[in-house]
C-alpha cells in the first residue's frame, strides 16, 4: 500500500513540476544551445572554429525572429582538451545550466567520455567530426562521415579511377586510424587486394620525423604496381608529413596520398605548392561552386572579420545538425528532448554541396562523397563525386563483430545495436563506453 | 635546326592521336577553338585536346598547358571567354585573358568555372610538356625533361622519344632518354634487351619496371630481370644505409638544437625550466612573424630572423627569470610547476593573441628539394641546413663558454656561487645573463624548427621531453655530452624505425635510457672533480 501511494505521490509530482516548467519556459527565457568545444590546449587549433559556427548560426537564427517565437542563447564551455573534463562539462550544460541541445566535440575519445552522461541526463548532442562509426547512440545525432561515406568510396575511386593495386594504410596510433584500417584492410581483401599489397603503418601522435616512413613508402612504391596512401594521420603530424613528400621527391602523380582527416583549416598551416594533385576526400569543400557555399563563406567572413578565414567539413556538419535540429523543434512545436528525437528522423535540410540532408532512423545523415585535390592556393578541386548521396552506416558491414547489426531508433526497434542473428539488442553505446573505461 | 625537328614531332603526334580524322581537323584550328575545345572536353577527349594544343605551335601554347595543370585555367560563366588565373586567393579572383594574355583584373569566384584536370590528365599532360622540352637549348632543361619522361613513354610518343635518342648531342640526356625507353620496352613489349639496358639504373621507376618483368611468365625474361634486380639490390643496399644514417644525423640534429639552450639553463645553471618548449615556439613565431614584415623574402626573412628570434627569446627568457625563477633559487620542485605553469600561459597566449590555428612559414626557394647524389640517394636540403646551422650554433655556444668572460663567469659561479661573490663576480647579473643565452639559443632551435614542422601553438611541447631527455642522456652541465646524446638518440631512433616502426622505437629509446640512466645516473659524460659535488 505505501508504495503505491509513494508513486502515486511521484506521479503527481512529477505531472506537477512537468507542468509548471513546461509553462515557464514557454513564456519566457531564451532557448539554451550547449556549445561543448575546447577553446584551449592542443585541440583548440580544430574546435575553436566549431565554436564560432555555432554561434554564427545563433545569430543568424535569432535575427531571423528566433525558434518558437524564442530567443536563442548560445552556452559556451571550455573542456580544454582534456576527455575526463568533456565529462564534466556535459554534466555542467545540461544539469545546471539546462540545455536544450549540445553542439560539440571533436576527437573519439572525447565523444565516449561525453556517452554516459548525455545518456543518462537524456541530452541531445550533435557531433559533427568523421568519426570510426561502430556506435549508435539514442541521444547523439552524427552529422560526420562514418565510414562508408568517406573511407570506402575514396578507396573505390583509388581503385577505379587510378588504379592502384598496392596500398600504404598509414595513421597516427589511435581508436579512429585503427578501426578505419581495420575495415579498410577486410575490404581491400575483399576486391582481392593480396596482403603483401597492403603495408600498414602507424605513428604517435604529433610525429614530426617522417624521412625513414616516406622512404619506406618510396621503396614500397617501387614495386611495380600503382601505389597509394591511404592517410588517416591526424592534426599537426601532418605538415612535417607532406614536407617531407615533397622534399622527397613524392609527387602526386607518382604515389598519390589520399587523406581523411586533411582539410581547408590544416592546408592553412602548409605551402601547398609541392602537394598539387594529392587527394582529400570529405562530404564538403569550400572550393565547392554552389550558392549556399558561396553564402556561408560570405557569411563566415563577415562573422570573423577575417578576409582569409576557411571554413571546412566539420563547420558544414554543424551548418546541417543545426538546421535540422532548427527543422525538428519547429515540427515537434516544443524543445522537449523526447519529441525532438522522434521528431528529427526523417527530416531534411539543405546541405552547402547543392544538395539534401536527411537524418536517418541510425542517428547518421546522408551525405554526398568528394574527392578533392589539393591546389597550390591550399584549396581543393573536386575531381570525382558520388552520383547521390550516401546514407551513413554505424555498423559496418567488414568489421566480424558489427556486420550483423543494425541502429533503428523509431518506434518499434528503439535499439542502437540490434543483431539482427540473434534478434536480441545490446547495450546502450553509453552503458559500453562506461564498460570500456 | 631544332624547326624540322619539331615539324616532324607535329606530324609524329597528329599522325599517333587515336583519333585520325579529329586531328586533321585540327591542323587549321583557330586558338580560340583550341581552347573551347579543351573547355568542352569530356574526361575522353581531354588527351586529344592537349595535344591539338601541343600540336598547334602557339606561342602561348605553352602557358595554356602549365595554367590547366595547375588548375588555373577557367571559363567566365557568362560570356564563356576563357581565363588564365593568376591569383586564386581568397574571394576574388585575378585573370588575365587566355588568348591575349591581357589582365582582366580581378573577378569574383562565382562567375568562374573551373576546367577541370585530374592526376590521370596531368600525367599524361607531363608527358607532353616534357616532350615539349627536349627541344629546350638548356642541357639541364632537357635533362630534367628526360628524366620527367622515366614511366611516362607510351605509344603516342615512342617513336619521337627513338628519334630524340639519335638527334641527342648530350651524352646524360642520352642515357636518360635510353632508360625511359627501356621502362617502356620492357612493360610495353617484354624486350629481354632492354632489361639489360635497367640493369644500372638505381631509379625507383625502373625498379618498378623490372619488378613486372619478374612476374612474367617467359622464363628467359624472369632471369634477366632477376638478375639485374640482384645487381641494383646490391647498390641499393649501401645506399639506404647512407640515407638511414644521414636521417639518423638529420633527427639528431634537431635534438641538439632543441636541447642545447636546455643544457645551458638545466645542465650548467640547474634550472629546470619546463617553458624551454614555448621558449623555441617563440622562436618559430619570430619566423612568422618576420616573413608577415617582409613578404616575397622568405629568405631573406629566415635570415633575419636567426637574430630576431634569438632576441625574442633571450627577452622572454629574461622576463621569466625575473618575475619567477629568481625568487624559487634552490627550489627545484617549485620551479618547474612555476615553469610549467608559464609554459601553459605562453601556449595560451599566443593561441588568444595570434590564432589558434598553425601558421604558414614557407621554405626559401634555395632551402627546398633535394640535393641529388644518385636516383637512390638524395639528401633533402632543409634538413641539411638545419644540421649546419645546429653544428654552427654548437661551435659559437661552446666559444662562448670556454673563452669569454662570461663564459668563465657562468663557469666560476655554477662551481661555488658564495666564492665567486667573493672574488668580485655579480652573481645576479651573470644568472640573468646565462638564462638568458640559454633562452635565445631556444629561439634559434625554433628558427631552424619552422622550416622542418609546423608552427603552431603546440611547438613547444612536442620538444620539451625529447630535450629533457637528450640533456639527461648525456651527462647534466656538459655540452659535448649533449651534442653526442642527440645525435646518439637520433642515429639509433631511425635505425630502429625501418623494422620496429615509430610508436615501438621510441618506446625502445625510453627503455634503453632508462637503463642506462640506473647503470650510470650520470649520463654519458659525468662532471668529474669537486664541481660535481658542489
Amino acid at each position: 500500500m505505501t508504495t503505491f501511494k509513494k508513486q502515486l505521490a511521484s506521479v503527481v509530482m512529477a505531472a506537477a513540476m512537468g507542468a509548471g516548467a513546461s509553462v515557464v519556459y514557454a513564456e519566457e527565457g531564451p532557448i539554451k544551445v550547449g556549445v561543448l568545444h575546447s577553446l584551449s590546449g592542443t585541440m583548440a587549433i580544430s574546435e575553436t572554429a566549431l565554436k564560432d559556427t555555432v554561434e554564427m548560426l545563433i545569430e543568424k537564427q535569432n535575427a531571423e525572429g528566433g525558434l518558437l517565437g524564442r530567443e536563442l542563447e548560445a552556452v559556451v564551455v571550455d573542456p580544454a582538451s582534456n576527455w575526463p573534463l568533456f565529462a564534466e562539462k556535459a554534466r555542467e550544460l545540461l544539469a545546471q545550466e539546462e540545455v536544450d541541445v549540445i553542439f560539440g566535440n571533436w576527437t573519439s575519445v572525447s565523444r565516449k567520455s561525453v556517452l554516459p552522461v548525455v545518456e543518462e541526463l537524456n541530452g541531445l548532442l550533435f557531433y559533427p567530426v568523421q568519426y570510426e562509426g561502430e556506435e549508435s547512440s539514442e541521444n547523439v545525432f552524427y552529422t560526420g562521415a562514418a565510414p562508408n561515406q568517406q573511407a570506402i568510396p575514396a578507396v573505390d575511386y583509388l581503385m577505379n579511377e587510378i588504379g592502384v593495386e598496392r596500398w600504404v594504410l598509414a595513421g597516427t596510433d589511435y581508436v579512429y586510424p585503427r578501426t578505419t584500417n581495420k575495415i579498410l584492410e577486410t575490404y581491400l581483401m575483399d576486391q582481392g587486394v593480396a596482403k603483401e599489397d597492403i603495408m600498414i603503418n602507424y605513428t604517435p601522435f604529433g610525429h614530426s620525423d617522417w624521412q625513414n616512413i616516406v622512404s619506406d613508402i618510396k621503396d614500397f612504391g617501387s614495386a611495380g604496381k600503382k601505389t597509394a596512401v591511404v592517410s588517416t594521420i591526424n592534426g599537426d603530424a601532418n605538415v612535417p608529413f607532406y614536407r617531407e613528400l615533397g622534399n622527397q621527391g613524392i609527387s602526386s602523380t607518382d604515389i598519390p596520398v589520399v587523406a581523411f582527416s586533411v582539410g581547408e583549416q590544416e592546408l592553412s598551416g602548409i605551402d601547398t605548392g609541392p602537394l598539387v594533385g594529392h587527394l582529400a576526400a570529405w562530404n564538403y569543400f569550400m572550393s565547392v561552386d554552389s550558392d549556399a557555399n558561396y553564402d556561408f563563406i560570405d557569411e563566415w567572413i563577415e562573422y570573423t572579420g577575417d578576409e582569409t578565414a576557411v571554413t571546412n567539413d566539420p563547420m558544414e556538419a554543424h551548418y546541417i545538425g543545426f538546421n535540422m535540429w532548427v527543422k525538428a523543434v519547429q515540427k515537434a512545436e516544443t524543445t522537449d528532448v523526447d519529441a525532438v528525437k522522434d521528431a528529427i528522423i526523417g527530416v531534411t535540410v539543405p546541405n552547402l554541396t547543392g544538395g539534401y540532408a536527411t537524418m536517418m532512423p541510425n542517428h547518421h545523415i546522408t551525405k554526398p562523397v568528394l574527392i578533392g585535390e589539393i591546389q597550390d592556393n591550399g584549396q581543393f578541386a573536386v575531381v570525382w563525386e558520388t552520383p547521390s548521396t550516401v546514407a551513413g552506416d554505424a555498423w559496418s558491414d567488414y568489421l566480424p563483430g558489427s556486420r550483423d547489426l543494425i541502429a533503428d531508433w523509431r518506434a518499434p526497434m528503439r535499439c542502437g545495436n540490434y543483431n539482427v542473428k540473434e534478434g536480441e539488442c545490446g547495450a546502450s553505446a553509453g552503458e559500453q563506453a562506461k564498460a570500456a573505461e | 635546326m631544332s624547326i624540322p625537328r619539331w615539324l616532324t614531332f607535329f606530324l609524329m603526334v597528329l599522325l599517333m592521336t587515336t583519333a585520325g580524322t579529329v586531328s586533321a581537323q585540327q591542323q587549321d584550328q583557330t586558338p580560340e577553338a583550341l581552347l573551347e575545345q579543351l573547355a568542352d572536353a569530356s574526361p575522353r577527349d581531354t588527351e586529344a585536346a592537349i595535344k591539338a594544343i601541343a600540336t598547334s605551335g602557339h606561342e602561348r601554347a605553352r602557358a595554356w598547358l602549365e595554367a590547366y595543370g595547375n588548375n588555373r585555367i577557367s571559363q567566365v560563366e557568362a560570356t564563356g571567354r576563357i581565363v588564365i588565373v593568376l591569383n586564386n586567393r581568397g574571394r576574388d579572383w585575378e585573370v588575365a585573358d587566355a588568348l591575349t594574355g591581357e589582365n582582366l583584373g580581378e573577378m569574383s569566384r562565382r562567375d568562374l568555372d573551373r576546367i577541370a584536370i585530374n592526376n590521370a590528365v596531368r600525367r599524361q599532360l607531363a608527358g607532353v610538356l616534357a616532350m615539349l622540352d627536349l627541344f629546350a637549348k638548356d642541357v639541364a632543361v632537357r635533362e630534367a625533361a628526360a628524366l620527367d619522361l622515366l614511366g611516362k613513354v607510351d605509344d603516342a610518343i615512342v617513336e619521337e622519344v627513338t628519334a630524340r635518342i639519335e638527334e641527342e648531342p648530350d651524352a646524360g640526356v642520352r642515357n636518360r632518354l635510353e632508360e625511359a625507353l627501356a621502362i617502356y620496352q620492357v612493360e610495353e613489349q617484354g624486350s629481354l634487351d632492354a632489361i639489360e639496358v635497367l640493369s644500372g639504373s638505381l631509379h625507383p621507376r625502373a625498379r618498378a619496371a623490372l619488378n613486372s618483368a619478374v612476374a612474367s611468365e617467359d622464363p628467359a625474361r624472369k632471369a634477366a630481370a632477376e638478375q639485374a634486380l640482384a645487381s641494383i639490390q646490391q647498390k641499393l643496399r649501401l645506399n639506404n644505409a647512407a640515407e638511414t644514417l644521414y636521417f639518423g644525423l638529420s633527427l639528431g640534429s634537431v635534438l641538439v638544437l632543441a636541447a642545447i639552450g636546455l643544457a645551458i639553463t638545466f645542465g650548467v645553471m640547474g634550472v629546470i625550466n619546463m617553458a624551454h618548449g614555448e621558449l623555441i615556439m617563440l622562436g618559430a613565431y619570430t619566423t612568422w612573424g618576420m616573413q608577415q614584415l617582409l613578404p616575397g623574402q622568405p629568405g631573406l626573412a629566415l635570415i633575419l630572423s636567426i637574430p630576431a628570434g634569438f632576441l625574442v627569446a633571450a627577452l622572454a627568457g629574461i622576463a621569466i627569470e625575473r618575475s619567477v625563477i629568481q625568487f624559487l633559487k634552490g627550489r627545484p620542485l617549485e620551479t618547474l610547476l612555476a615553469t610549467f605553469g608559464v609554459s601553459l600561459i605562453l601556449q595560451q597566449l599566443v593561441r588568444t593573441v595570434i590564432s589558434p590555428l598553425n601558421r604558414t612559414v614557407v621554405t626559401p626557394e634555395w632551402m627546398s628539394g633535394s640535393l641529388v647524389i644518385n636516383d637512390a640517394l638524395s639528401l633533402t636540403l632543409n634538413r641539411m641546413y638545419v644540421i649546419g646551422f645546429a653544428l654552427l650554433v654548437f661551435t659559437a655556444l661552446m666559444l662562448i663558454m670556454r673563452r669569454t668572460r662570461l663564459g668563465l663567469e657562468v663557469r666560476a659561479v655554477t662551481q661555488n656561487r658564495a666564492m665567486a661573490r667573493s672574488m668580485g663576480i655579480k652573481a645576479t647579473r651573470v644568472d640573468i645573463m646565462t638564462f638568458a643565452l640559454g633562452s635565445g639559443v631556444a629561439g634559434l632551435a625554433g628558427v631552424a624548427l619552422s622550416q622542418l614542422t609546423n608552427v603552431g601553438p603546440n611547438l613547444g611541447q612536442n620538444y620539451i621531453i625529447d630535450s629533457f631527455m637528450v640533456v639527461v642522456f648525456g651527462g647534466v652541465g656538459n655540452l659535448w655530452g649533449t651534442l653526442v646524446a642527440g645525435l646518439t638518440l637520433g642515429t639509433i631512433n631511425q635505425l630502429l624505425e625501418p623494422w620496429a616502426g615509430a610508436v615501438l622505437a621510441k618506446i625502445i629509446v625510453l627503455v634503453f635510457i632508462i637503463l642506462f640512466i640506473q647503470k650510470r645516473p650520470k649520463g654519458l659524460f659525468p662532471q668529474k672533480g669537486r664541481a660535481a659535488e658542489g
